[in-house]
């Protein structure tokens, strides 16, 4: 290799690396310098989002919160999973971790909630124009493959601390899942469905509503799984940022090596992840088409 | 005023009935620019052609016709002739890339999505060969879809779906969801959400292609029982000979992309334009779709031999052959008021009946 060749690629790393880091610095301080309205807005609406969720949800006692949430496992999946639901709860309970637990469903909630209301229109936005394809690939790609701990810098850059920049960062890695899915399940829906509703004279909105989202909605319902289950890794994370929850008994696990505290905390978030995974599955098989799901089940969304 | 009184099929009597749709110079080839691939076409060129030049498929490479009020008009071909495309370019599923489609005089082609809108929803209705019915709801939702879209009230348009799936004989199964149905059921819904609207302008594409041979013939016989009562305009898409014998009034025989010949069946058999159309409906009884009163010729001295009862002219004359055989002279066809059409001798029933390859040179038009 020859001396010409090292110091062109000194030169190349010096221009695009930190080209690359200039640009983020540059874009983070354009952000922090003019949008600072626009920041706090976000801010307050966030943080009284988390909040209401937070308070509802500590509000209601235990007893009671568990008891739901069985019941809804009981009416969507089976009595073996509602038994599965108290037991994992009163299990949480008696670790004396149903505060953190509570809190951090709180967290996930208001994320998902937040991630679907900016991925499914995104979704539907790419199913049906090329450019917006294009360009959502490509962000998505950069949103589903950079490491997570990534989005907590600019979080807290435009955020501080605390409950706010863990939802945002949250969202951001939870979106990706929400938009694909929903682009999918539209792009899936038979020609001929979307035929029909143009032959009888649809409108725009009209084959959105009637024809399209009704028929993506099998494949919608996995993304929201998707979502909610990112989420919830994610929100762990962003316990580092002060996000809350469970995450803050993790790293108190890690900060005082207390591997009870640790594995404790651990099971805490399996037990949650899997009630939510199996109730938001249900709803994701018992959609759109009427055959993949019990008679009992068919018509609860339509009356 | 279009409603036409029921005619029955293989006539032409509704050739005296208004045109309901116009169809002029109507080209659609798949292109972002389709203006060399249209010009090529201009002069003649084939879909074969145009593909091998420019790389760009051609839909209809040229089509022009008319269809009354009233009538069934079947447009057939084998798969690739661009029957699909056509019957899609009529409600604008596929924008033309030239021509015109003039509904009651009025250019579709040029109007606003709005106005595009509006005209589907009050006078076209469309069958599809898969049904396209929609999974989630029930049969009388689904056939109360299009009265939804346009904005009827609730009860009014349950009342007006149910009446349409008592009219296809599914009342029983409203509250079935399409994949508790049958095939043969599943394509009644259809017809009946066709019907719910109350459309003038029915597109049927391939609709009963899917079915089972019985079931279909069942559908056809439900299609011909339905028109004898409402007389809509109806465009009826299939790649079957049997199927567009039966039910059209007039045929359009497609090749790839053009239209090869128009007629109603019994021209279209007694006459075909070419060798194409000859060998398509080569496997048709003729028997079964010639009326008396399509091949009755002059008699040759002018009188029929008297003595001789009449057949009426509408008899298909498979029912004849026994008679003609029997009958000691060329039989006389009357119409039902008693004019005298001509005769009907045994050479000429037997050149009638004669499918090979010189069949259609020796008989000439009445």
């Amino acid at each position: 290799m020859s001396d010409a060749a090292l110091i062109d690629v000194e030169w190349l790393s010096e221009t695009i690396g930190g080209g690359i880091a200039r640009g983020s610095e540059w874009l983070v301080n354009t952000i922090l310098d003019h949008g600072q309205p626009a920041l706090s807005v976000i801010a307050a609406a966030v943080d009284g989002l988390g909040e209401t969720l937070d308070g509802l949800l500590l509000g209601v006692p235990p007893w009671l919160l568990a008891l739901v949430l069985a019941a809804i496992a009981l009416w969507r999946v089976g009595r073996g999973f509602a038994l599965f639901t108290l037991l994992a709860l009163g299990g949480i309970f008696v670790m004396g971790l149903w505060e953190p637990t509570v809190s951090t469903l709180g967290l996930v909630l208001a994320s998902t909630a937040l991630s679907l209301m900016g991925g499914v229109p995104l979704g539907i936005w790419m199913a049906r124009s090329k450019l917006a394809d294009g360009l959502g690939k490509t962000l998505l790609d950069l949103m589903q493959t950079m490491p997570a701990f990534v989005y907590l810098i600019p979080a807290v850059l435009f955020f501080g601390l605390g409950r706010v920049p863990g939802i945002i960062a949250t969202v951001v890695f939870a979106m990706p899942p929400a938009v694909r899915l929903t682009a999918l399940g539209i792009r899936q829906v038979p020609v001929e469905l979307v035929e029909a509703g143009r032959a009888f004279g649809c409108r725009q909105h009209q084959l959105l509503f009637k024809i399209q989202l009704p028929n993506a909605l099998p494949s919608i319902m996995a993304g929201v799984n998707q979502t909610m289950m990112m989420a919830l890794s994610m929100i762990v994370v962003a316990s580092m940022i002060g996000a809350g929850g469970l995450g803050n008994v993790v790293l108190q696990g890690i900060q005082r090596l207390d591997i009870g505290l640790g594995v404790q905390s651990g099971l805490s978030v399996v037990f949650l992840a899997v009630v939510l995974d199996r109730i938001t599955q249900s709803f994701g098989r018992g959609l759109g088409r009427p055959a993949a799901a019990g008679k009992a089940k068919r018509r609860w969304w339509r009356r | 005023m279009t409603m036409i009184l029921p005619t029955p099929t293989g006539s032409s009597s509704t050739g005296t009935a208004p045109v309901r749709l116009a169809v002029r110079g109507l080209r659609k080839v798949f292109a972002d620019d389709p203006s060399p691939a249209l010009e090529m076409l201009r002069h003649g060129a084939t879909k074969a052609e145009v593909l091998q030049r420019l790389n760009v498929n051609v839909g209809v490479a040229e089509a022009s016709f008319d269809i009354r009020a009233g009538e069934i008009f079947v447009i057939m071909g084998l798969s690739g002739s661009g029957k699909s495309t056509i019957v899609r370019l009529l409600n604008r599923l596929i924008e033309p890339s030239e021509g015109e489609i003039r509904l009651d005089g009025r250019d579709l082609t040029g109007l606003s999505y709005s106005a595009l809108v509006e005209v589907l929803r009050r006078d076209m209705s469309m069958v599809f060969q898969s049904f396209a019915l929609l999974p989630n709801r029930t049969a009388l939702e689904n056939a109360a879809f299009g009265l939804e879209v346009a904005g009827v009230k609730r009860g009014e348009r349950r009342r007006a779906a149910l009446t349409a799936l008592e009219r296809v004989g599914l009342a029983d199964y409203a509250d079935r969801y399409p994949n508790e149905l049958s095939g043969g059921m599943q394509q009644r819904v259809g017809l009946a959400r066709a019907l719910a609207k109350n459309p003038t302008i029915m597109l049927m594409d391939e609709a009963f292609s899917a079915l089972d041979p019985l079931i279909r013939s069942d559908m056809q016989g439900e299609l011909l029982r339905l028109q004898r009562e409402d007389a809509r305009t109806i465009v009826f898409i299939s790649h079957d000979a049997e199927e567009a014998m039966r039910i059209a009034d007039r045929i359009a025989v497609m090749e790839d992309g053009r239209i090869a010949q128009i007629g109603t069946p019994a021209e279209i058999l007694r006459a075909p334009a070419d060798e194409y159309v000859r060998a398509f409906f080569r496997g048709v009884d003729a028997s079964r779709v010639l009326r008396a009163r399509d091949i009755a010729r002059p008699p040759d001295d002018g009188l029929p031999q008297p003595g001789l009862e009449p057949v009426a002219a509408d008899t298909p004359i498979h029912a004849l052959l026994g008679r003609v055989a029997a009958a000691p002279g060329p039989l006389p066809v009357v119409e039902a008021d008693g004019r005298l059409i001509g005769v009907i001798s045994r050479a000429v029933l037997l050149e009638a009946l004669d499918r090979g390859e010189g069949a259609g040179r020796e008989v000439r038009h009445v």
